[in-house]
């Protein structure tokens, strides 16, 4: 039970760092970004590809997987993106969808449709006994990691300048502006951290999930916008109870109802978004 | 008052009555897939693949298009369709005619139920709803394997048609010429409905709300309205799906199907009822060419396209394709801000 439920926590906290990106451009930036998996992906074929044929220590390969997606992430915000921040929200789905019509088939092609395994340092795997509960070091490692991002991210997000400015830029574009906030540059720096924390998770999430494939950012989208839909409208604190509750509820449907397995996330994604179209989390709102 | 009233009101359905009449291009145009289906029986395949898709992307383009509603999830309805035809064949009601009727008519009842849903909140919940019942119902399909089949699929056999035209693969021809015929009938009930005042009145809904509302059009009732018509249009698809390949998957529910046919719409042009038809043909008839130097990948070139489209501004594209065609039905008049 209590096993079940710290393995939920891991999920979640993972399901956070991989969402959170999204949280702050779906979420509070109102774009609809499909292709958030893209960048997640990313970072999870960095981090199995130098491992495996690079040799790289696992956690060496933890900075590239940030990295590397969130410069992805800042090139394609400045060439694509940003022009359609303004448009309709259909355009916005049309563009991503887009570009995850690219993605697959061009990972598809350069690295094949099977699955990049990675192999966990030795200090990672096993488990630990805690008060007679058997604890995955690999799902704690999870925890603390993630938990001290979602703590960075909070922190950065209220008292520093920069997290102001970007709360004020997302309230209000113009008027930010007026004031002679760089909406642009803030925008840009969001994006790219969003995506570089995406693949960040992707590299974190690959052995949680079996491996990464080409087909990574469709399975996981759903997932992604769920937690956005949960966590509503409210930026990081709303994303990571969102996160956490889908991580802890589709684990443990998974152990206890296996016979409805998916249906228990669907119907309560469902059922959030007709009674607070807001999402759960929101202030106000219904 | 009431003399100019009457009047307008004259000159709107004499507007109307010929916005109605069928142009010689469009007839044209409509006696070119059954001819091609004569001609090229080796082909009937495909050509029924584009036909069936088109009258999904006409159903799309009738909620999107005409009435602005967004959606992620248009399978959802496909889905019902495809499975209703399919259980009904698998329980012994094995005649066609019947199995769309009444799939069609569920799927349209599907669409009646979830359309508040739909109604509230901003296009992104939208998405996501359409999206959430979309895969509610695959997993659903996928967990009542006992009436569904559930991931191995649904086999069973439909019966002649009238009793005589078999649609299975040993009539393919058969097969198209029934999707073309309820395709152009559904088509020329979509024109009919769409060029008289209560399609009028759902536009005007589409393009304001308020506006519409101030001219005393019941805005969530005509929205409600076309979101129904939309899905039995979905589920006729759907049905014909099932009756001309004889088998239901799950993959009829998939996030693909929703992403694919609103591609179709949007490359073809959304708001004028043949945009979906002329969508469909150039994404099958692309995934064909392509795939055929290129198996697995072509789904990269639709990507390109649609990013490329989508950057230039589709409006700029349909206003240049537009002037280009000249002609009167392809411009639609510029949307008013919600």
């Amino acid at each position: 039970m209590l096993t079940i439920l710290f393995d939920g926590v891991a999920y979640g906290m993972l399901l956070f760092v991989l969402a959170c990106g999204l949280a702050v451009t779906l979420g509070l930036m109102n774009f609809v970004n499909l292709a958030h998996g893209v960048f997640a992906m990313g970072g999870g074929y960095i981090t199995a590809l130098l491992m495996n044929r690079a040799g790289v220590p696992f956690l060496a390969t933890l900075p590239l997987a940030f990295l590397i997606p969130a410069l992805a992430g800042l090139v394609l915000e400045r060439l694509l993106y940003r022009w359609l921040y303004g448009a309709s929200q259909l355009d916005q789905v049309l563009l991503t969808i887009g570009l995850v019509l690219m993605a697959v088939p061009a990972f598809d092609y350069f690295l094949t449709d099977q699955a990049q395994q990675i192999h966990l340092p030795a200090y990672l795997e096993g488990r630990i006994e805690f008060h007679g509960v058997s604890l995955g070091a690999y799902r704690l490692f999870l925890i603390l990691v993630c938990g001290l991002i979602a703590a960075l991210l909070q922190i950065f997000l209220v008292s520093t300048r920069f997290g102001a400015q970007l709360r004020a830029a997302v309230d209000d574009p113009r008027v930010a502006a007026g004031l002679g906030v760089d909406v642009e540059r803030l925008f840009a720096v969001a994006f790219a951290t969003g995506s570089g924390l995406a693949g960040l998770g992707g590299a974190l999430a690959a052995d949680v999930v079996g491996g990464v494939d080409p087909n990574f950012p469709i399975k996981f989208m759903v997932s992604f916008l769920i937690v956005v839909a949960i966590g509503g409208s409210r930026g990081i604190a709303g994303a990571f109870f969102g996160a956490l509750l889908l991580g802890v509820l589709d684990v443990a449907g998974k152990y206890y109802f296996p016979s409805i397995g998916a249906f228990i996330i669907y119907a309560v994604m469902v059922t959030t978004l007709i009674l607070r179209p807001q999402g759960l989390f929101a202030k106000g709102g219904a | 008052m009431s003399a100019f009233a009457s009047d307008e009101a004259a000159r709107v359905s004499r507007h109307l009555l010929r916005r109605r009449r069928w142009r010689p291009l469009e007839i044209a145009a409509w006696l070119a897939p059954p001819a091609l289906i004569l001609i090229f029986p080796s082909r009937a395949l495909l050509i029924n693949e584009i036909l069936i898709l088109g009258l999904f992307a006409l159903s799309l383009d009738l909620a999107l298009g005409f009435g602005g509603l967004v959606s992620l999830g248009h399978a959802a309805f496909l889905g019902i369709g495809a499975y209703t035809a399919g259980i009904l064949a698998s329980r012994g009601v094995n005649d066609p005619l019947l199995g769309l009727l009444i799939a069609s008519a569920l799927a349209g009842l599907a669409g009646l139920v979830t359309a508040p849903l739909v109604l509230r909140g901003a296009d992104l919940t939208r998405l996501m709803v359409t999206l959430g019942v979309s895969l509610l119902l695959g997993e659903l399909a996928n967990r009542n394997a006992w009436i569904t089949g559930g991931a191995d699929g649904l086999d069973f056999t439909v019966g002649r048609l009238f009793g005589v035209f078999a649609l299975d693969f040993t009539g393919r021809r058969a097969a198209a010429l029934y999707s073309f015929v309820v395709l152009f009938v559904l088509f020329a009930l979509a024109r009919r409905v769409m060029r008289s005042s209560f399609g009028q009145s759902v536009q005007a809904v589409r393009q304001s709300r308020l506006r519409a509302g101030a001219l005393g059009v019941p805005a969530n009732r005509r929205l409600i309205a076309i979101y129904g018509l939309a899905a039995a249009y979905a589920g006729a698809a759907g049905a014909l799906i099932a009756e001309t390949t004889q088998i239901v998957s799950l993959d009829i529910f998939d996030f693909h199907r929703s992403a694919d046919v609103l591609l179709m719409l949007i490359i073809g042009g959304p708001g004028y009822l043949y945009g979906g038809l002329i969508g469909a043909a150039i994404f099958v008839g692309l995934r064909d060419l392509i795939s055929g130097a290129t198996p697995e990948y072509w789904e990269f070139w639709i990507g390109l396209l649609l990013v490329a489209l989508v950057s230039v501004g589709r409006e700029r594209v349909e206003a240049a394709l537009a002037r280009f065609a000249r002609r009167p039905y392809l411009t639609r008049p510029g949307e008013a801000a919600p």
